[in-house]
């Protein structure tokens, strides 16, 4: 089974953000960066049906130089190839689509997974997005599924329960947390992916669909009534919730 | 004249859903002089025509033999089709499961510019701004669609919807067409959770955290809820340790809610915690920690011992409502 993974690089979760001189963006320093924590549920699944199915797990990612970093992470892990589609620009999840999408054309995946969104544009939208371009089918946010010969049963997470689904190879699907258990790499691993080759892709520049006009920290618009635990104080805060907030 | 495009899901066999009607509301809001059409691929007469209560009068129902069991790429397609007929410059869905599904395609579909998980709209037709959270909610974005067409996806329970009146829609039938490679994901069958009100739906959350010192003082967090029909939550943290299920779960790598009323009983605040919580209309924080980053967010705080406060809130609240 040929396996296609994509991963991106995005701000560590507990990184305090702020906005950078050209209030778009974010002001990157000191900040650390790692690999997308949902990416890591799809990297192991790539690498688990390798061993249930046999082929090849390519990685890929699109970014800058020190997306590398991650790329190396998904070696160690055990994928058989990392490729990056290079570049500095901020692209959206429009133009990465597309470059993932070229990328795909060229090796003919069986299989293409993602983590269910990047936790930098939490957009959700990749898998669909890449799977229209490619004219493959997808299901995002699976818990757990099962391929048999082409055909495959899987489970996701809708408000209020699950839906059951089937679809046929290929396909294309993003990971749910718990999918898997993602292995960790043992350090002769990480050591040996230091000087495993990483192939550079030029990015295709296409069209340009959404325009960012602004980015700013949320204006907290909190009341900010904070007591303490008095019979009179706790009375006083369900009143508020009935008379000032009304949602009670 | 501008087109605008509202997907809507029945609920049941005489209502929409919740998410739907936000979705017309909020096409109302930036309509001007827009035309608006709801569009469904199922639902009964009576749950379709109730769409004319948020402001619409006709509603397209696309009918196929492929669209008999729900599938996400034969309504991408079948949506699409329409929306290409009538030149339809926004289509507004809600960005629930469904809409998450539909909208990347319908993005890739018509060339229009995807503005998801919106949480504020601007603008009109001619040009519309959206503001959305990125970096689990510690930033805003405003964007807007660059093609002159948007795909909206409007995260649930932000906005409210409003009945604006109770003239029955009419309906209309759409024939797209469709071929066996457009309806290649199928939707075999659906489980609802019995009994337990699920945190993506309630309106009010009364959640749980380390705070509650083990999963055998949870019974306070259910008893509030109950008393308010609320839907029980939970941190990261608890249910790692394996006292609630993850279904309960509230933040990044759990569920993201926006409920009236979000309560957050020994929850100390964590960015983690926060993005999942953080577009709740009203958040009271009970903590024994001033310090806690909880009550930095919260409109309402009371600091105290959750073992005593909790008791003593479900009764003052149970005299107010049943007084």
């Amino acid at each position: 089974m040929n396996i296609l993974v994509c991963i991106s690089q995005v701000p560590d979760t507990t990184t305090k953000i702020q906005v950078s001189g050209d209030g778009q963006t974010i002001d990157k320093s000191g900040v650390k960066f790692i690999l997308n924590p949902y990416d890591e549920f799809a990297i192991e699944e790539g690498l688990k049906l390798r061993e249930q199915f046999g082929g090849a797990v390519t990685a890929l990612t699109v970014g800058s130089e020190t997306s590398k970093e991650i790329l190396r992470t998904a070696l160690a892990m055990g994928v058989d190839k990392a490729c990056i589609v290079k570049t500095d620009a901020q692209l959206d999840s429009y133009n990465v689509a597309e470059n993932i999408a070229g990328f795909a054309k060229n090796i003919s995946p069986d299989l293409i997974i993602f983590g269910r969104q990047s936790i930098d544009f939490d957009s959700s939208s990749m898998a669909p997005m890449v799977a229209e371009m490619i004219d493959m089918p997808s299901i995002s946010v699976v818990s757990s599924w099962k391929i048999e010969g082409n055909e495959i049963q899987a489970e996701r997470d809708i408000e209020g329960g699950k839906e059951i689904l089937s679809t046929t190879l290929p396909c294309v699907i993003s990971a749910q947390k718990g999918l898997n258990d993602p292995r960790y790499p043992k350090l002769p691993d990480i050591m040996k992916a230091k000087s495993k080759p990483i192939e550079e892709i030029e990015p295709c520049h296409g069209n340009h669909l959404v325009s960012l006009s602004s980015m700013a920290l949320p204006s907290s618009k909190r009341v900010g009534m904070i007591v303490g635990d008095s019979d009179a104080d706790i009375t006083s805060i369900v009143t508020a919730l009935h008379e000032q907030a009304k949602v009670i | 004249m501008k087109h605008i495009i509202v997907f809507i899901e029945a609920k049941d066999s005489q209502s929409l859903k919740r998410t739907s009607h936000e979705a017309l509301t909020a096409a109302q809001s930036i309509a001007g002089g827009a035309s608006i059409t709801a569009f469904a691929v199922n639902g009964s007469e009576q749950a379709l025509q109730s769409a004319g209560n948020y402001g619409v009068q006709s509603v397209v129902l696309a009918q196929h033999e492929l669209l008999g069991s729900y599938s996400s790429t034969a309504t991408a397609e079948a949506l699409a089709q329409y929306a290409r007929s009538i030149d339809a410059d926004i289509v507004i869905v809600s960005g629930n499961a469904t809409g998450k599904e539909i909208a990347p395609r319908l993005s890739v579909k018509l060339k229009a510019g995807l503005l998801p998980d919106c949480i504020a709209l601007s603008g009109d037709t001619t040009s519309i701004a959206a503001t959305r959270p990125v970096y689990a909610g510690k930033a805003h974005i405003t964007v807007h669609s660059a093609s002159g067409k948007a795909i909206i996806a409007l995260r649930p329970n932000v906005f409210t919807a409003k009945q604006i009146g109770s003239d029955a829609a009419t309906i209309t039938a759409f024939s797209p067409n469709l071929e066996a490679r457009h309806a290649r994901v199928q939707v075999i069958s659906t489980m609802k959770n019995e009994g337990t009100l699920d945190v993506a739906e309630a309106d009010i959350i009364v959640s749980g955290g380390r705070g509650m010192k083990g999963p055998e003082h949870f019974p306070l967090v259910e008893q509030l809820a109950s008393t308010l029909g609320a839907a029980v939550g939970a941190s990261r943290a608890v249910v790692d340790a394996g006292w609630r299920p993850h279904g309960e779960q509230v933040g990044q790598t759990g569920k993201t809610v926006s409920p009236s009323l979000y309560i957050a009983c020994g929850i100390s605040g964590a960015v983690q915690h926060l993005a999942g919580m953080s577009s709740s209309k009203c958040i009271l924080a009970i903590n024994k920690d001033k310090d806690a980053p909880i009550f930095k967010v919260a409109d309402y705080g009371i600091i105290g011992d959750v073992f005593e406060v909790l008791p003593k809130l479900d009764a003052s609240l149970k005299a107010m409502l049943h007084g």
